[in-house]
């Protein structure tokens, strides 16, 4: 199956349905834990190849603070929930109330860490349920795991089903905004869904597009 | 073209051929591997960035030769081999194949990085050439990047600063 050339613009357009509704939630969850206003921006979704998707934060080399984990269940695929440093140092300075904290850390104390891991818990876990709510899928996401590291070597991860099967990406891209630290591209949230090639059948179908 | 020091930077599932006064360079090495294929005496090295083991997993009807240990490796040593570089003389150094992320998972594809790392050692074996020198496994993503003048290999993490095999 060669899915790339099944999939049209308007397959496309419906997917970002997914990114709206489950970023909307994720963005009221973070707004409603860090008691701070979050806004979103219109989901994007592209057919990127694996070295345009290193370039949708800041290059291979960017360090970022990234959540990842998978979905097993109807539709299997990755997600992620990505950072950029400066960013997650203020979510979390926010959380834990310590203004020292820092990613870029050598030593990065462990309260922090464990308060980044609870964000990506219950923000990953809004944002699935409520796609799942919406499109009457069962999803199951694996505990979400953490690393602060190159935005190339975190992310790689999400492309090894699919690379198997294809050289492109479906990204269901949506950024978020923190109203404090504005709208530059170097301070945005990312949520990024990579369904798995074989889910998008399954996807389309719950979403009423055959 | 310019006789200036110039890095040629490899994309993940990509591969290209250094030679002097120029150096090579792939970053944000995850569970991929970053080999080095470099002839000593004649200063030429290739650089490929394995994304998978092996190319008869792959169910694309296209290949894109690059991504795998195996059919990537072969197409390095052609592609050295038209620049005048006989195989015997190949030597390799490599890096990558971390884990990111340590969870339970059955999914084969989270332990990615070890069996990377074990399809490039048995690719090199396979082609008889020895392997010099390694920085592979942990949790780390790395940036690397070869001179065929020195045949060194600079390795930079995040977490570890930088070294040099």
């Amino acid at each position: 199956m060669i899915f790339n050339e099944k999939i049209t613009s308007f397959h496309l357009d419906v997917l970002k349905e997914i990114g709206n509704i489950g970023a909307a939630h994720a963005a009221t969850a973070l707004s409603s834990l860090l008691n701070k206003k979050i806004d979103m921006h219109v989901p994007k979704v592209e057919m990127v190849s694996f070295n345009e998707m290193m370039e949708l934060v800041g290059g291979a080399e960017n360090l970022v603070v990234g959540i990842f984990l998978r979905i097993e269940g109807d539709v299997e695929g990755s997600m992620f929930f990505v950072l950029p440093i400066e960013q997650a140092n203020q979510f979390i300075r926010g959380l834990i109330r310590d203004e020292t904290f820092d990613f870029s850390a050598p030593n990065i104390p462990e309260l922090g860490l464990s308060a980044m891991q609870e964000m990506g818990n219950i923000l990953s876990g809004s944002y699935l349920s409520a796609l799942s709510d919406f499109t009457n899928l069962k999803l199951y996401p694996t505990v979400p795991g953490l690393s602060i590291d190159m935005f190339g070597a975190i992310i790689s991860i999400g492309l090894i089903e699919l690379s198997h099967i294809s050289d492109h990406v479906i990204v269901i891209n949506t950024s978020i905004i923190d109203a404090e630290l504005g709208d530059e591209e170097s301070v945005r949230g990312h949520f990024f869904l990579l369904p798995d090639p074989e889910s998008f059948e399954t996807l389309f179908k719950a979403l009423g597009v055959a | 073209m310019l006789k200036t020091n110039e890095v040629i930077k490899v994309g993940i599932a990509q591969m290209d051929v250094v030679k002097p006064p120029h150096t090579i360079r792939t970053s944000g090495l995850g569970s991929c591997v970053g080999v080095i294929l470099y002839d000593e005496s004649k200063q030429i090295a290739g650089l490929i960035h394995v994304m998978l083991p092996d190319s008869t997993l792959g169910r694309a009807t296209a290949l894109n030769v690059a991504k795998f240990a195996d059919t990537g490796i072969e197409a390095l040593i052609d592609l050295l081999k038209v620049e005048g570089v006989q195989p015997f003389k190949l030597k390799a150094k490599i890096a990558g194949g971390a884990q990111m992320f340590k969870f339970a998972s059955d999914k084969d594809s989270m332990r990615i990085g070890p069996r990377n790392v074990e399809a490039v050692k048995e690719q090199l074996r396979k082609n008889r050439i020895p392997l010099i020198a390694e920085d592979t496994g942990g949790n780390s993503g790395r940036t690397i990047e070869f001179d065929p003048v020195s045949s060194k290999l600079n390795i930079r993490t995040v977490n570890q600063g930088v070294s040099e095999i």
